[in-house]
């Protein structure tokens, strides 16, 4: 309003279009005036096209009985719960394989990015291709083949039945590696267990104030500590402390086969394992190529530099190198982790029960509600994504070059 | 730029639906063929031959409506169909009719919006294991992997039946009937369940099919028949009709081979006459030509050919007519007059 009152001519409608300082304005507010007209124009069309076909819109659906099983629970859920809950527990299962995804991605990409530039000729071709294997195909492929590798060549429950068995559970019963998924042994909480819960978590925050302490010394004294030792005594020992001294209170209960299947321990289904190493495995390499753009982007001059003041080679990698090329990693690094949320989706190929499998699978083709269904998948995949980068973000925020 | 594309992408897909609803033989008969909606694959009942042709007991279905239509059964196009994808290519107009195995169920009728035109196989869900696991009844089946397909009536059977017995047991969610197939061959599933007549044409296609058995229980009615959208009577009646009318040409002995003759020279029985157009004007009622059930028989025989040919006990899928056998040599199949 300021800027219109000082100007002294006065004002005239056709400035809205050839003044320059208008004009933009003009622009905006009618593209704008467009764009909801645009909106409302599509919105009024799904409802007509909507009525047309004898539907209503409304949400009431997911307050019914689902009536269909789900096989990976996260939550308690049998079929005569309501479909809200059956989207849930799909949202629970695509969380869950995200996150395995997003951990086991960033230790293959940083390893494979790292030793492809490693000095070693084998070494380096091998990660090559790796990289261009994983990158070049698509990573539904990956998926349907991890899967069926593990339903094709590992040996069925029945397998290992009877007195001379044809497969055996590896590392004393620990290990269970069947067609229809992997079994580890299952911890049973006993009495006094949370104490040994208590001391390890307290003990973690002991790691952090430790090495906090330790920094400030070595910044103060110049002495430095063999941090990485001392924390993980402080990691281990108080816990395993507690855990005898308790009476081991924390048992495992191993998988054993009775019936069709093994029963008992954590079942990891092939659907899980397949999806969890393929989105890994691929976006891995992408991650490796982005490690490696890091590390190469820190001018040679500084680690040059950083050996000529004596530095040796993991402490020039961990001072030198690493915090410089973070910079040049987290933000793409940041849209690999919303690609792999986002590719979790292709789960249904492998029936896989996520919320795509649920929400956006059965529910959606029970209930024939697909215009509800789609729009809260959506709404879902935008709030986990957000939701993925403003923590990306926050850290980026952290590493990034502070300007003094 | 971006948000432009999207919107057009957008209203072109929510546009899609418009036009879906009235006059759908007019709009066939102006593009000229039948779009039909099968299953992806299932022996029997919708597959591809070695040339590609499309074949089997719903295809023929199929065209016989076409023939009913244009008096030819090859004007019509195939669209292969999941238990999750039949309903919206259905409702969405990409389709005109679907013949995919499909039960008749009130949500689907009422709530999904569609009419089904009647039943052209009476069956039930059953459960296929291997042999050598040594079940011998469904209520043996605590514990056990099942695959199944989803979008599908079975998943909701298996759940009521499992919770009724007060039994466990791991669904394996499946698109297709193929992957069903593989998983259940690999030994990843203790069972396979779907309609009984599906695992039947299923079994047939295994390497060794006696190595596998369907246990006695059938847990549900499966009424399997041809749909179409809601709010469209006249295309609804046609489908309807073609059904019905290759069900009457069994009960009145119209074959493949007799159906010409019958219809140059005319029979005793009026009602026959009036099938195949040779008194009354049931088919410009229709608003299809006098001959068009003499075409949709002529296009793979009455309803008993249709079966024996493709699944009955003759062939390797080995089906009895069972609940499909007319309803006067002791089934249920039971057509209303035609007059
Ligand atoms: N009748 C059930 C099940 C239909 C169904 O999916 N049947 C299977 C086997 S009988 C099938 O046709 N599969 C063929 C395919 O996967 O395309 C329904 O309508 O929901």
């Amino acid at each position: 309003m300021a800027v219109i009152s000082n100007d002294g001519d006065g004002f005239r409608l056709g400035m809205l279009v050839y003044d320059t300082r208008y004009r933009s304005y003009t622009i905006q507010i009618f593209a704008l005036i467009l764009f909801m007209l645009a909106v409302a124009w599509l919105l009024d069309n799904a409802i007509t096209n909507l009525a047309l076909l004898g539907k209503t819109f409304s949400f009431g659906f997911l307050f019914e009985t689902a009536s269909y099983d789900i096989n990976q629970r996260l939550i308690d859920y049998t079929s005569t719960d309501t479909h809200a809950r059956a989207a849930i527990v799909g949202i629970l299962n695509t969380l869950l394989v995200a996150f395995l995804g997003c951990i086991t991605a960033t230790i293959i990409g940083v390893i494979a990015g790292v030793l492809r530039l490693s000095n070693n000729w084998l070494i380096a071709r091998l990660m090559t291709i790796y990289v261009e294997a994983f990158r070049n195909i698509p990573v539904l492929i990956w998926i349907l083949i991890t899967v069926a590798v593990i339903n094709e060549s590992l040996p069925a429950p029945s397998g290992f039945r009877g007195a001379d068995p044809a497969a055996s559970p590896f590392l004393g019963g620990m290990l269970v590696l069947t067609n229809r998924g992997f079994y580890i042994p299952a911890p049973i909480w006993g009495d006094m267990s949370m104490a040994v819960v208590a001391v390890f978590l307290l003990s973690i925050v002991a790691m952090f104030v430790f090495r906090r302490w330790a920094r400030k010394r070595q910044e103060a004294t110049g002495e430095i500590l063999p941090v990485l030792r001392i924390s993980l005594a402080i990691f281990f020992l108080p816990t395993l402390l507690a855990f005898f001294a308790l009476g081991m209170p924390i048992t495992l209960e191993y998988p054993e086969l009775k019936g069709f299947n093994f029963q008992g321990g954590v079942f990891m289904r092939d659907s899980l394992i397949g999806l969890w190493l393929a989105l890994s495995l691929y976006t891995g390499a992408f991650t490796a190529e982005i490690v490696r753009a890091g590390i190469l982007s820190v001018s040679k001059g500084q680690s040059e530099a950083a050996f000529a003041l004596g530095l040796r080679p993991n402490r020039t990698m961990n001072l030198v190198v690493l915090p410089q090329a973070l910079r040049v990693i987290v933000p793409p690094l940041i849209s690999q982790y919303l690609n792999l949320t986002k590719n979790s989706s292709l789960a249904i190929a492998v029936g896989y029960m996520d919320v795509t499998g649920t929400l956006g699978g059965i529910t959606m083709n029970q209930t024939g509600k697909a215009m509800e269904c789609i729009l809260l998948l959506m709404t879902f995949y935008l709030i986990a994504s957000l939701s993925i980068s403003s923590v990306m973000n926050w850290y980026n925020e952290r590493v990034k070059l502070r300007e003094r | 730029m971006k948000i432009k594309g999207a919107i057009i992408a957008a209203a072109a897909v929510m546009a899609v639906s418009t036009a879906a609803n009235a006059g759908t033989l007019d709009d066939v008969k102006a593009k000229g063929f039948v779009q039909c909606g099968v299953s992806t694959g299932l022996a029997g009942f919708a597959f591809t031959d070695a040339n590609g042709v499309w074949d089997g007991f719903d295809v023929t279905f199929c065209r016989a409506t076409a023939a009913a239509i244009f008096g030819d059964p090859n004007a019509i196009k195939f669209t292969p169909t999941t238990g999750k994808t039949r309903f919206t290519a259905l409702a969405s107009g990409e389709v005109d009719i679907l013949y995919r195995n499909t039960t008749w169920t009130l949500s689907r009728d009422v709530d999904l919006g569609f009419t089904f035109l009647g039943v052209n196989y009476y069956d039930g869900q059953g459960f296929m294991v291997r042999k050598g696991l040594g079940v011998k009844s469904a209520k043996e089946l605590d514990g056990a992997t099942v695959c199944i397909q989803t979008g599908t009536t079975t998943e909701l059977n298996l759940a009521d039946f499992f919770r009724a017995n007060g039994m466990s047991y791991e669904p394996v969610p499946i698109e297709t009937n193929a992957e069903a197939q593989q998983k259940y061959l690999s030994n990843a599933c203790d069972v396979y369940t779907t309609d009984a007549s599906g695992l039947a044409a299923t079994r047939a296609t295994f390497e060794k099919p006696a190595e596998h058995i369907l246990l006695p229980e059938i847990i549900s009615k499966e009424p399997l028949g041809p749909l179409v959208r809601h709010g469209d009577n006249e295309w609804g009646d046609v489908g309807r009709w073609v059904l019905n009318a290759l069900i009457i040409a069994e009960e009145k002995g119209i074959t493949k081979a007799n159906v010409a003759e019958l219809a140059k020279n005319g029979s005793s029985d009026p009602e026959v006459n009036r099938l195949l157009g040779k008194e009354g004007s049931d088919g410009d009622q229709l608003g299809l030509s006098k001959d068009w059930a003499v075409h949709a028989i002529a296009a793979g025989g009455n309803y008993g050919e249709i079966f024996e040919r493709n699944i009955g006990e003759s062939t390797a899928i080995g089906l009895a007519r069972g609940l499909n056998q007319l309803w006067s040599k002791g089934g249920i199949l039971y057509a209303p007059p035609f007059r």
